[in-house]
């Protein structure tokens, strides 16, 4: 078994509409080891939900895979059967929302909902499943699981119904969690309970973590790895140090420079000038150069993903080379 | 004696009734348990606000921030308390006073989706109130209306377009336009940056600050954000359960937090330059504000709760000069 637990390699997503073909997700690589957490990093727009929903193998029509490999564990999962794919899904790999209510049925109780979850995957009596439930309720910092069991979604708050969300998505202790801004909807300390709670269980179960956000704070904390998308693509990736710190391309130093509470007070923040272009009208060449200070002639032509020092890609041909100030 | 602020609030309180509707009160007669609920979303909060200041005002969900802000904005009136502008009671005010008083405060909200009415066009949206007002004549309107638009960072050739014509932050530009285009002195911001995209809230800050210098603005800052707070603010507002903590310069409160709530605030909050961490924050939710704790509404979450804390709500007084905060342990 390879110690890589997930490798994407080119992948391609696009959505066949009335409008045109829109390319989501447009020659992505992306790679997760055992017990390490990604930080997928992207504005709306940016293509990072795709990634995971077609690494769980969840895009819909219009939407399709339409090149690239997913490697789990080894194993191409693209194209696999539906019924190979679901016996991945939710046991090997799982996958955490933004919004819990897309997990949880509202009218059903936990303990059904996750009995039912348990048993889809293994053959166990309802009494296990049901004690395999509350120690995972338990897990994720859930008090007096046994009568929690017992409730319905409407019946938490926001952030116990994301804990129960995740409590799911450990039943099977799955190899690989995908999690879609998970914490964005949540206060701030109820995220720092979370974000507690997940480091501790990926450290402890070598689980191997995807973290999608849009929030660099979040990721700086609690990745080992960043990779930053943009209009579809990677544009820079690396170790949370290298990008963070020495970040090579100016999108990813003006998304560093957009983020506010860094000392400065009063001081105008490093904004990227325009907005995200639309995914239907890319123009060709590198789809950040019409926001960017460094563009010229020779963006117009898509710059390759290259290295720049250990682990460290960028796609760019005017790299910033030295240390972000500040 | 100093001049009076441009807007105070004298022992504030915004209490929502639900009486018990008639299948209750029929419930009721039959001897269930059935009671009028009673929400303190704001209890009892003072609070100051020079002119050209930034006050930010923080606090997660529920804590009555927003409610606060509609009290001030005049969109709901307090329960009990005043609210000064100028020195003078809003509530005692009548006819034209009345109506410069509401102008001269606007509000900015957090959806730019949902606060502009989707079958006007950007020029009715901006232009409407103005020319209501008699701020500009219908002559004038359009070039009162596109010297706006500029102002904010929008096109003004766009001003013939309905809202869903333009993207999420040129949606808050448009929110921002409609409030200035009454020449407010104090405006109220409701989470205004926290539905953009980080480099568009960036965009939006900066517009802020930008406006605050050029047109001597005052600006309530109403965020859950603490970075945002943190980088626009001049002093800063904790609230808890609809009762104010803390209140601080920035740098004061962000370099030394006197409050156990604001110190679990800050713990919680992630930053950039924390690598690797070990994620710490405050235990417990937000309990229900239909039924709050006794005494200090923070001593079930609190490390530092004492015998005290549960039974005697701590008063709002001064830690250290400008500073308040309301916690026994200052005693």
């Amino acid at each position: 078994m390879s110690a890589e637990t997930l490798r994407v390699e080119g992948l391609q997503t696009h959505f066949f509409t009335r409008a045109g073909v829109l390319k989501a997700v447009d020659g992505v690589s992306v790679a997760v080891g055992r017990g390490r957490v990604l930080g997928l990093v992207g504005e709306s727009g940016s293509g990072k939900s795709v990634t995971g929903f077609s690494i769980m193998g969840l895009v819909d029509p219009p939407g399709r895979i339409v090149g690239g490999r997913i490697l789990f564990q080894g194993r191409d999962i693209v194209g696999l059967p539906e019924g190979e794919m679901r016996r991945l899904r939710g046991s090997r790999i799982a996958m955490i929302f933004q919004d819990p209510m897309m997990t949880l049925n509202p009218v059903l109780r936990i303990d059904t909902q996750m009995i039912e979850a348990v048993r889809a995957h293994d053959d166990v009596s309802k009494a296990e499943a049901r004690a395999r439930s509350r120690d995972a309720l338990g897990r994720v910092g859930i008090p007096s699981p046994d009568e929690r069991l017992k409730a319905y979604p409407h019946q938490f708050s926001g952030g116990m119904r994301q804990r129960v969300a995740i409590a799911i998505a450990l039943l099977h202790q799955p190899d690989l969690i995908i999690a879609d801004e998970p914490t964005t909807a949540l206060d701030v300390t109820i995220q720092g309970q979370i974000l507690a709670e997940v480091q501790t269980l990926a450290r402890e179960t070598g689980t191997a973590l995807v973290w999608i956000t849009h929030d660099l704070a979040v990721v700086a904390g609690l990745a080992d790895d960043i990779a930053v998308m943009y209009a579809g693509k990677v544009v820079e990736a690396g170790p949370v140090d290298r990008v963070l710190d020495r970040p090579i391309h100016p999108y990813t130093r003006g998304l560093i420079g957009s983020v506010p509470g860094r000392n400065r007070r009063g001081v105008p923040l490093a904004q990227i000038p325009g907005m995200t272009p639309s995914l239907l009208s890319l123009p060709p060449g590198c789809a950040f150069r019409g926001r960017c200070a460094r563009a010229d002639a020779a963006c117009a032509t898509m710059p390759e993903l290259s290295p720049f020092g250990l682990d460290h890609l960028a796609r760019c041909v005017h790299p910033h080379l030295e240390v972000m100030p500040g | 004696m100093s001049a009076a602020p441009l807007l105070a609030l004298e022992h504030v309180s915004k209490r929502f009734v639900r009486a018990p509707d008639l299948a209750g009160k029929i419930a009721k007669v039959l001897g269930a348990d059935v009671r009028t609920e009673i929400v303190r979303a704001v209890d009892d909060v003072s609070l100051t606000v020079a002119k050209g200041e930034v006050v930010g005002l923080v606090g997660e969900s529920g804590c009555g921030k927003s409610t606060l802000g509609r009290v001030v904005a005049h969109i709901h009136k307090p329960t009990e308390g005043r609210v000064l502008w100028r020195g003078r009671d809003t509530a005692g005010l009548s006819g034209a006073e009345a109506r410069d008083a509401a102008l001269k405060i606007q509000m900015i909200f957090q959806d730019p989706f949902a606060s502009l009415n989707p079958r006007m066009k950007v020029a009715e949206i901006i232009g409407e109130a103005p020319y209501v007002h008699g701020l500009a004549d219908r002559r004038g309107l359009d070039a009162y209306v596109a010297d706006v638009m500029r102002r904010v960072g929008l096109d003004p050739s766009y001003r013939q377009r309905y809202p869903h014509q333009f993207s999420g932050g040129q949606r808050q530009r448009i929110g921002i336009a409609r409030a200035l285009a009454v020449q407010p002195e104090f405006v109220v911001c409701d989470e205004a940056v926290a539905a953009l995209d980080v480099s568009i809230q960036a965009q939006v800050l900066n517009l802020f600050m930008e406006l605050r210098r050029e047109l001597d603005l005052t600006y309530l800052f109403i965020s859950h954000d603490l970075g945002v707070v943190e980088h626009l603010s001049d002093r800063v507002v904790i609230m808890y359960l609809g009762r104010v903590v803390e209140t601080a310069p920035t740098e004061a409160l962000f370099a030394e937090p006197a409050h156990p709530y604001t110190r679990g605030l800050l713990s919680a909050v992630p930053r950039l330059t924390s690598r690797k961490t070990a994620f710490r924050s405050v235990e417990g939710e937000i309990p229900s504000p239909l039924n709050p704790p006794p005494g200090c509404h923070f001593h079930p979450r609190c490390p530092h709760a004492m015998e005290r804390c549960r039974i005697e709500a701590p008063v709002l007084k001064e830690v250290a000069p400008g500073r308040t905060a309301a916690c026994h342990l200052h005693d």
